[in-house]
């Protein structure tokens, strides 16, 4: 059963039920195929094998027992190294946190557990979740299996990365401005960032807090929505937490239709800036949903060229705060601790060599915004930014039910490309970071190959706060369309990998 | 290192004093502030932790719902405002006992705001401003070892305790107080003193200044005599006990005056507060380049206490202390004078123990501030301490007004009790101190009074009976004191025939 690896989360649950495998050898497959194509992709940055085995073996005797599983039960998942696992290294993409072994677990891992889902290990990830490429991670970077030589986006690339490589059917991301949808743009898989709230933090390593959102990621909607109805859900531990009925997510993935839903294109969102590529299979797909019967028009979002610039000023404003607390004095790193050193000595010591340059260089515009003198016009004046944003969206869903734009501008870049340009970098997110600011549910899904690179296209659905479930309708339409053209998912398409043993 | 102070009198003569007071709070709500953690006081070092008050990587804070209500009850006592929508803020430094390097702590939205509340000092009133009332987290406990004097100065290590972090604190800060200056220090003890009964009154807090549940900082500043242009402020941390908060403030009043009368600049700073020997030096300059970036917390939503709720707590309210005060007085016919020894001392509630009993106001605070106090005064300890309740009392009064004891017993079973003699029966018994009720022993008495004192006889027969109040004393002195003297003059008359 070597193809296990190439199954949805539906099927091998489907398998499991007929008792024509288990959760053992299912997740001993994707161990094994971990094992031999992880050196090349570098998903991972750390493999619970014992764990995830024995979580495999307990649904098994779960089920042996005839006790009533979640359609999720036994499936194996690869978990962003950003949320906590009790017992298990969690270093959010940091050597100040190396070593550091979580005494809790963070709500989504708990109720991931409870439903069964057998969990393979943590997904390398930009440090802190800063950045759009996984080049930030103090422990290398994760390779893009649709071309080695290019990243997998990020910050969550190793867990998009880890789907596209077939080391895992299911992933979880966090989205704070594009780290579920970039990455899912950039391999050709799904990724969601459900409604800010609608998901619990808690246990998620803050980077924006006010921005930070939990989601799934799969390599077809219907197993995303699958992913989501686990996780998803009031939190009591998050004050931020929504305290609403979880979307009718999979009932919408299942239903797949668009007849008479009310489609705005981001004028914004496109043009100057965007590959050709891109573009071009971005407005095949609008074509695709309007001949299923969806009603299209163009909207315009004025304030979103602004949203760029308010969201690096926010983000790094709560990231400056939020990594106050490592310190040394707690737990992970602690250097310059020699008897002599003053405890405020080593906390320097310890953050200079901890952090990285992208994490530093956030911590210090996000300082310098908070400073008094400077408050009111850069945190204030984006937190203005912030509301217009967010009236721009109420004003286009009077209008139309979901607004649509490609994922990023472009597809996936080579390692390396950006790293000295920042701003380059920056602009990746472009089209995710709206959502952010205004907290709406939003997702990649993929739409095809661009010409020029032959690298997947990511197409990018909006939809107003606890609406998740227009993502999943809007996405397995599209993705019951193109499989039609394509005689599959997309990700049939991408190029086998060599296998290292 | 004493630095050259003025004297207090000589201080006052050129500056005013100008203070203004920030009182910590903890809360006596049984978990923390943002989480499910105990907050008993005393438990071994960091066994009442959690990833929450720890700070550890992705965990969230949620609002303790009673510490909200007790904030907002503390307000409503203090005459405050109570915020319709607030936030909580993040007060941003480092320091290793707080475990985010973060304060949660509310900034420009208070909970609550604009209040008022008074004091007493030698039977004035004085009006106290309070600017605002706000919620925030306590922060872990360090301790410095290795070093002489306990602090971090010149210590080898330090240990932390986070037990202490993210208990809830209401800090409370007054707007500037300016009252004449040899009355300052007293005003800032009295008002310390005051907060103390109101929170006690609320059931808001243990208030256990020993235990560091109630903390106060003092703002001093000098200005001129008679001058407008407020001065430069020190602040003196942590004073921990009334009479710390008054000698603080007429430490620094004289401190100050001294620096000022010298051409010297007092500097914006921090200054410690040495119990031992009763002075303040400095500590960590607070230039205005301190910057605590606050911004409002991203990981809690705004707390919005509805009207109607807010409304219920002040239903709730118990009655002020100087309301009360003033009603008590009115109920028991105290003169300004008499309530006020009362409350200085410190006999308010055990006389109103007493009265609840069944004593009169009168008795029971002339057993209180009589006897009592003298035998506390001696002991050196508080009235309350002296090993006599309000119970005793009533039962001494009651064998008083049965005319089993008369005063003169009374003070000696008192005596009795605070020596520990025993319960009142007890010592009536082993003193033998019960008065003669024998008729046959008192006239025996009464004869040979009357044989003793035969001009005193013929005075009294001859139509002076306020003459016999001699005849009385004679048995009574006869009786050793042990014979009720309304009896006495009962039996005398008759037995003169008036």
């Amino acid at each position: 059963m070597t193809e296990l690896i190439r199954k949805t989360a539906v099927e091998l649950s489907e398998l499991m039920a007929s008792g024509q495998t288990s959760s053992v050898e299912i997740a001993q497959a994707h161990l094994d195929r971990i094992g031999a194509v992880d050196g090349e992709v570098h998903a991972f940055l750390h493999v619970d094998t014992e764990g995830a085995l024995a979580q495999a073996a307990a649904v098994d005797a779960k089920r042996a027992a005839g006790e009533k599983l979640g359609p999720l039960a036994g499936v194996p998942l690869a978990l962003k190294d950003v949320l906590t696992q009790e017992g298990v290294p969690t270093t959010a993409g940091s050597k100040i946190l190396e070593g550091w072994k979580p005494p809790y677990d963070a709500t989504v891992v708990q109720r991931l557990k409870a439903a069964g889902v057998v969990i393979l290990g943590k997904t390398n990830m930009d440090e802190f979740a800063m950045g759009s490429s996984t080049e930030n991670s103090a422990y290398g970077t994760t390779h893009n299996p649709w071309d080695l030589g290019r990243i997998p986006g990020g910050s969550g690339g190793g867990s998009s990365a880890a789907l596209a490589a077939y080391e895992a059917p299911l992933a979880i991301g966090t989205d704070t401005g594009g780290s579920i949808r970039q990455p899912g743009a950039f391999t050709g898989t799904v990724g969601v960032k459900p409604t800010y709230g609608g998901t619990s933090r808690y246990g998620l390593i803050a980077l924006a807090s006010s921005l930070d959102t939990p989601g799934p990621c799969a390599r077809t909607t219907l197993d995303a929505a699958l992913l989501h109805e686990v996780i998803a859900g009031h939190d009591p531990l998050d004050s931020t937490s929504i305290d609403q009925p979880v979307p009718a997510v999979v009932e919408a993935a299942r239903r797949a239709d668009v007849a008479g839903l009310r489609i705005g294109v981001v004028k914004e969102l496109g043009g100057e800036g965007y590959q050709p590529g891109v573009e071009a299979r971005f407005h095949e797909a609008v074509e695709l949903l309007t001949k299923l019967g969806a009603e299209v028009v163009e909207v315009s979002c004025p304030h979103f060229q602004y949203a760029l610039p308010a969201y690096y000023l926010i983000l790094p404003s709560e990231a400056s705060s939020n990594l106050a607390k490592f310190d040394a004095m707690r737990y992970g790193l602690r250097v310059g601790d020699d008897g002599a050193n003053s405890a405020e000595k080593v906390m320097s010591l310890t953050r200079e060599a901890g952090f990285g340059a992208e994490v530093k260089r956030r911590i210090m515009l996000g300082t310098h915004a908070l400073s008094s003198g400077y408050y009111d016009a850069y945190y204030g004046q984006a937190q203005k930014v912030r509301t217009l944003i967010a009236q721009d969206f109420t004003k286009a869903y009077e209008q139309v039910d979901v607004l649509v734009s490609p994922a990023t501008p472009t597809t996936a870049f080579a390692i390396g490309d950006r790293v000295d340009d920042p701003i380059a970098m920056y602009k990746n997110d472009l089209c995710t970071i709206p959502s952010n600011l205004a907290g709406n549910a939003a997702a990649s899904f993929p739409c095809g190959l661009a010409d020029e690179d032959g690298l997947p296209v990511g197409f990018h659905v909006m939809a107003p706060v606890m609406r998740d479930e227009l993502l999943y309708q809007v996405g397995s339409a599209l993705e019951a369309a193109l499989a039609d053209q394509w005689g599959g998912v997309l990700m049939t398409k991408a190029p086998e990998l060599e296998v290292t043993r | 290192m004493t630095a050259a102070v003025f004297a207090i009198d000589d201080a006052l003569a050129q500056y005013d004093p100008v203070m203004g007071l920030e009182v910590h709070v903890e809360l006596n709500t049984k978990s923390k502030m943002f989480c499910g953690c105990p907050t008993e006081f005393g438990a071994p070092p960091n066994t009442q932790t959690c990833p929450v008050c720890l700070g550890l990587p992705g965990a969230l804070p949620v609002v303790n719902a009673r510490a909200v209500e007790s904030a907002i009850k503390i307000g409503l006592a203090l005459n405050c405002e109570i915020a319709e929508w607030c936030r909580f803020a993040r007060k941003n430094y480092f320091y290793p006992d707080m475990p985010k390097n973060f304060q949660t702590s509310q900034y420009d939205e208070p909970i609550a705001f604009n209040g008022w509340t008074e004091v007493t000092v030698d039977g004035e009133t004085y009006r106290i401003e309070i600017e605002r009332a706000h919620m925030e987290e306590d922060t872990g406990k360090s301790t410095h070892v290795g070093g002489a004097t306990g602090r971090i100065h010149g210590a080898s290590h330090s240990l932390v305790d986070y037990n202490r972090a993210g208990i809830p604190l209401i800090e409370i800060v007054t707007k500037t107080i300016e009252v004449p200056g040899e009355k300052a220090a007293a005003v800032a003890k009295a008002y310390v003193s005051m907060l103390r009964d109101l929170l006690l009154a609320l059931d808001v807090s243990d208030v256990r200044m020993d235990q560091g549940s109630l903390r106060c900082d003092a703002n001093v500043s000098l200005k001129p005599s008679g001058s407008t242009v407020l001065g430069t402020r020190t602040e003196t941390k942590n004073v921990n006990s009334f009479r710390s908060v008054e000698r603080a403030v007429t430490y620094e009043i004289t401190r100050q005056a001294a620096v000022l009368a010298s051409g010297g600049k007092v500097v914006q700073e921090t200054r410690h507060w040495h119990e031992d020997t009763g002075i303040t030096t400095s500590g960590r300059e607070k230039s205005d380049a301190e910057d605590y970036r606050y911004f409002p917390e991203p990981d809690l939503v705004p707390v919005a206490p509805s009207r109607e709720w807010v409304e219920e707590l002040r239903a709730s309210l118990p009655e002020a202390p100087t309301a009360r005060q003033a009603r008590l007085q009115t109920e028991w016919g105290f003169t300004d004078l008499e309530m006020r020894d009362v409350v200085k001392g410190r006999a308010l509630e055990l006389i109103v123990g007493t009265v609840e009993l069944g004593v009169t106001p009168a008795a029971a605070k002339k057993w209180w501030l009589g006897e009592l106090a003298r035998a506390a005064n001696e002991s050196g300890n508080d009235l309350g301490d002296l090993g006599v309740g309000a119970t005793q009392v009533a039962e001494v009064q009651k064998l008083v007004d049965e005319g089993s004891l008369n005063d003169k017993l009374a003070r000696q079973v008192f005596d009795g009790l605070v020596k520990g003699e025993g319960t009142v029966e007890e010592i009536i018994a082993a003193r033998g101190l019960a008065l003669v009720s024998d008729d046959s022993a008192l006239i025996e008495a009464i004869d040979r009074a009357l044989a003793a004192n035969p001009d005193v006889v013929e005075k009294v027969r001859s139509g002076k009976p306020a003459a016999a109040g001699a005849l009385i004393g004679a048995v009574m002195k006869d009786m050793k004191g042990q014979a009720d003297a309304a009896k006495v003059r009962e039996l005398l008359n008759a037995k003169l025939g008036i």
